[in-house]
């Protein structure tokens, strides 16, 4: 199971990249919106990186989840 | 009881020997039969698995009632044993049972617990084991966690196909009506059926396959309440630490049980104290390696005495018949308590590529990682099984080695990266191997592999003590 937290979400909360596997369709949109964050394997799914989204990319960030045609992408505090 | 769907399966107790061989010796005084007598009822209190099964009267009679169910003692008692699951993650059970109580604070909700009985791996027969014999055990730790969480419901989830629910509803109704009502589920019988994002889902009337969760199950599990999902041996464990104490548990007189594998032949559930040498447990069986775990676990060399410790690469040591079952011995995980000796006359790498193949049926192939890597690396475990001169090897080792990395987390569930564990481990313990296959040549060809991957046909049950 995922490590249980009892963090609180602050105000300075950072934004991580994260993809529900089992919608993700492998369309790749969000690598070309976010390449700081995201690439892709050989077989065109998301690599996300374990580092936050970069304050300069939210925009694209956020892009990103609305334009991914599975709803698969997503952004975690 | 009728025991007669059990799959085939011997159980062995190394459990407090010395009590036990007194249970039919003769004696004079009746102080001393007492004795003996007392000796036996306290060694049988303190184990997992009774001879045969036992009601509920049976049961109170061995174990003595269930203690008062104070949610603060049962907590601090889940704290202090240091118990950890024995589904296969090893999480600290107490951790898991203060965030759910902790969510369920939050959110004004009643939580819910869910005993793990699944056992989809078809190697494995310890869970099934302590369900016909101890049942009662498991209930008790299912009120225990419920009392101590303060959940308004449970469920016990075991695989179908072999009699169980029935036999569990039954003895669930021997039962005082307890302030929890326990639901007897019957679950497919998959891989997948007891990872636990599949056991809601399946528990909320849809499949039973793991989905992604964007908030985990012990926040919001089972009708969107926050949910404890433990495996029915961790449940327990939690009962016999109500009775004798974290102090007890953490003294390595408690013990824990193991599938025990050797070839073709009949399995063996073991129940065992921890360091408890490796020979004990498999008896005098000798072989190449041994798989830890379960088909998401790890292959390690098994060696003679004189090479024991011989790292063999990347974290993997060959291990003897005297190194200790315990995760620190043998320095991998030990799982869902899987221990498959590989005799000399067989071959690691089709046995590998037969549970990959396996694996990667099992896949619900809902995550393209998933879907995409597991039968290729099944495919390519497939032709390392396969003797034939060949100048690829590297490439098929390096196109593995980046497989697994590129499965590992990224799946709905686990799945994928306890495959990945298996193929990584097996490169490494069946390197030798490998380099003979290029070669054309192979030590132990035509053989089929010993392991199973399908659950067996339900047959007459062969339960010995
Ligand atoms: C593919 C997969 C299958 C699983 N199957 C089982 C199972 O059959 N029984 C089980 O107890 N845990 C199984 N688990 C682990 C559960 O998700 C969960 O971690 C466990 O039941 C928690 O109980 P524990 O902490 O007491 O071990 C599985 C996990 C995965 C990824
Ligand atoms: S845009 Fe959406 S569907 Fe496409 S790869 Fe990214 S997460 Fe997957
Ligand atoms: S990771 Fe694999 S097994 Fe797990 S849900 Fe996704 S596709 Fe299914």
């Amino acid at each position: 199971m995922p490590e249980p937290t009892t963090a609180t979400t602050s105000t300075t909360s950072t934004l991580r990249a994260a993809v529900d596997w089992t919608a993700c369709q492998g369309h790749g949109a969000c690598a070309d919106l976010l390449p700081e964050v995201v690439s892709l394997d050989e077989w065109g799914y998301p690599i996300l990186q374990e580092r936050p989204v970069p304050a300069e990319a939210r925009r694209r960030a956020r892009r990103a989840v609305s334009e991914c045609p599975a709803l698969a992408f997503l952004l975690k505090r | 009881m009728n025991a007669s769907v059990l799959p085939p399966v011997r159980i062995r107790s190394l459990a407090n020997a010395n009590a036990n061989t007194n249970t039919n010796t003769n004696t004079n005084t009746h102080a001393n039969t007492h004795a003996n007598a007392n000796a036996t009822a306290t060694a049988a209190a303190m184990r997992l698995l009774p001879s045969e099964p036992l009601d509920h009267q049976a049961h109170r009679a061995i174990y003595g009632d269930l203690p008062r169910l104070d949610p603060g003692h049962i907590m601090a008692a889940a704290e202090r044993s240091g118990l950890s699951g024995q589904g296969g993650a090893a999480f600290p059970a107490y951790r898991k049972m203060a965030a759910v109580r902790e969510a369920a604070r939050r959110a004004r909700r009643r939580p819910v617990v869910v005993a793990n009985g699944s056992e989809g791996e078809p190697a494995s027969a310890k869970d099934k084991a302590l369900l016909w014999h101890a049942p009662h055990l498991v209930l008790d730790g299912v009120a225990l966690a419920a009392a101590a969480i303060g959940a308004d419901r449970a469920f016990l989830a075991v695989e179908g196909g072999h009699g169980l629910r029935r036999y569990l509803v039954e003895t669930n109704r021997q039962r005082p009506s307890s302030a929890v009502p326990v639901t007897i589920v019957e679950v497919p019988s998959r891989f997948l059926s007891g990872q636990e994002s599949a056991l809601v889902s399946f528990l909320d009337g849809g499949p039973a396959l793991p989905r992604f969760q964007s908030r985990p199950v012990f926040e919001q599990g089972v009708g969107g309440d926050p949910t404890l999902v433990q495996n029915v041996e961790t449940l327990a464990h939690l009962a016999l630490i109500a009775r004798h104490g974290p102090a007890w548990y953490r003294s390595g007189a408690a013990t824990s049980l193991f599938t025990v594998r050797y070839a073709d032949s009949t399995p063996t559930v073991v129940e065992a104290a921890p360091g408890t040498p490796l020979q004990h447990l498999t008896g005098a069986v000798s072989g190449q390696a041994i798989l830890v775990g379960g088909y998401h676990g790890t292959w390690l060399p098994l060696e003679p005495a004189a090479r024991s410790g011989r790292e063999a690469g990347a974290g993997i040591r060959a291990i003897t018949g005297d190194t200790s079952v315990s995760a620190e011995a043998l320095g991998v995980p030990l799982g869902a308590g899987l221990l498959a000796v590989l005799p000399h006359d067989r071959c690691g790498l089709v046995e590998t590529a037969s549970i990959l193949r396996y694996l990667a049926l099992e896949s619900a192939g809902q995550c393209g990682p998933c879907l995409n890597g597991l039968p290729r690396m099944a495919a390519a475990f497939g032709e390392l099984a396969r003797p034939t001169p060949r100048s690829d090897l590297q490439q098929i080792r390096d196109d593995l080695s980046r497989w697994a990395g590129l499965v590992t987390g990224r799946g709905a569930c686990r799945h994928p990266d306890g495959t990945a564990r298996l193929a990584r481990s097996a490169l490494i313990t069946f390197a030798a191997e490998a380099d003979a296959h290029s070669r054309g040549r192979c030590r132990a060809c035509a053989r089929p592999p010993m392991l199973p991957t399908a659950t067996p046909a339900t047959s007459q049950s062969t339960v010995t003590d």
